[in-house]
């Protein structure tokens, strides 16, 4: 099973970001996605994720595959650390969260309240939470907000390890993970302006 | 499911999560009611099925805001429409627990505040019944509007506005069921469309707020 993207285009808000993106990713491999601010990273994932629908193109292999991680990490604050954990595993069908809880060390803070965390520290649980979905494809933008040397080095060997049991990542990053992956750069697949998506005045212009 | 149903219960129960909100609104709203229209027990004999009911159905309203907009703030939404349980489930989900945490009590709190209103003794059962009956419609309805708005800053007006005229149904027959049992009569017919209204919107309800949710969630 590889995750395979061909011509996709996608669209933030109606006007169009990125057009004609096409890669690859085979089990085990990962790739980073990379580009300037605003160059559509966030709505390639989210449209690869399943949240938004793409202006044209084919994505496949995405059913029921894709492990979403966003800009917010889906914590509850008057939940503990094990219970924001086990709800996810449940919802995905799992009931073993205590790797997930090793691999980020996560285990002395197990019993306190997510509300009460460090930044970093509900980062690295929302993280975890992609450990108990038990889905192959990570689907990660900017995973490493907020995090610490240690902490992105915790994230880049659970990343290795995913991969290493045949996952795939995709991941939208400005900093060097370390990790053996194919970069792809998004800048070249910016949109031209014109190609608004329902504009009905193109041949006056 | 269940842990999804679960999670919603122990958060409203803890801290700040809202249990309550709505009880407290419908006990204020009933306990006013005597000073505001005054002492005659045969006056609010007469309004109290309606009052009841129209309490009961804005503390329903009140509550509507936390149901899907404290999930969208922290990013659950997002993580919850990728996940393998089917988003008409997931609100489904949380309409019942809306329901258990707001319709619920208020079904239960209503024959004691039906006594501060001189409610007729024939009523109580009626009441109870006809609650019991449409709070569930409310909550269902209620997880629509709140799915076609959750994206919206502040959206609360625009919520009530949407989800009002749906709740006008709900009210007539759940009051007149109440009102008709209160005065002796038989309440049977409205009772029964009451009944065939929450059971229609809970067959339907969750396709269209799900539909409305995934394109808020865009």
């Amino acid at each position: 099973m590889t995750l395979c993207i061909h011509d996709l285009a996608v669209a933030r808000g109606g006007v169009p970001v990125l057009s004609g993106v096409s890669f690859e990713i085979a089990p085990g491999a990962a790739l980073i996605l990379r580009g300037p601010n605003g160059a559509g990273k966030t709505t390639l994932l989210r449209t690869i994720a399943g949240l938004q629908p793409a202006l044209s193109g084919q994505i496949d292999g995405a059913d029921e595959t894709i492990a979403y991680a966003g800009h917010a990490d889906g914590l509850k604050a008057m939940l503990s650390v094990t219970e924001n954990l086990t709800f996810w595993a449940q919802v995905f069908g799992n009931s073993d969260i205590e790797p997930a809880l090793a691999a980020y060390q996560l285990d002395p803070l197990r019993d306190r309240l997510a509300g009460t965390l460090s930044a970093g520290q509900k980062r690295r649980l929302g993280l975890a939470r992609l450990m108990v979905t038990g889905r192959p494809v990570w689907v990660l933008d900017e995973p490493t907000v907020s995090l610490d040397a240690d902490a992105v080095a915790m994230f880049a060997s659970a990343v290795t390890a995913h991969l290493r049991a045949g996952g795939m990542a995709l991941i939208a990053t400005h900093i060097d993970l370390g990790l053996n992956a194919a970069t792809y750069d998004v800048a070249p697949y910016r949109a031209k302006a014109d190609q608004r998506s329902g504009a009905s005045d193109e041949a006056f212009l | 499911m269940i842990a999804l149903l679960h999670r919603d219960l122990m958060l409203a129960f803890r801290a700040g999560g809202g249990f309550g909100l709505g009880l407290a609104f419908f006990l204020i709203v009933t306990v006013l009611v005597p000073f505001s229209v005054g002492p005659q027990s045969e006056l609010l004999s007469t309004i109290a099925p309606g009052v009841l009911w129209l309490g009961a159905l804005l503390a329903c309203l009140l509550s509507l805001d936390r149901l899907l907009a404290l999930d969208f703030e922290d990013g659950t939404l997002d993580l919850l429409a990728t996940a393998p349980l089917p988003l008409e489930a997931a609100l489904s989900i949380k309409a019942l627990s809306h329901w258990l945490t707001t319709g619920l009590p208020l079904v239960l709190a209503a024959p004691v505040l039906g006594l501060m209103l001189n409610l007729a003794p024939d009523g109580y059962l009626w009441l109870i019944a006809s609650l019991a009956l449409g709070t569930p419609a409310l909550s269902v309805i209620g997880a629509f509007g709140a799915a076609l708005t959750v994206g919206i800053k502040r959206g609360g007006l625009l919520m009530s506005l949407l989800v009002l005229p749906l709740y006008v149904p709900t009210l007539i027959f759940g009051a007149e069921a109440a009102r008709r049992g209160a005065m002796g009569l038989d309440g049977t017919t409205p009772l029964i469309l009451l009944a065939g209204i929450t059971l229609g919107t809970i067959a339907l309800m969750p396709f269209a707020s799900a539909a409305g949710l995934r394109m808020t969630l865009r």
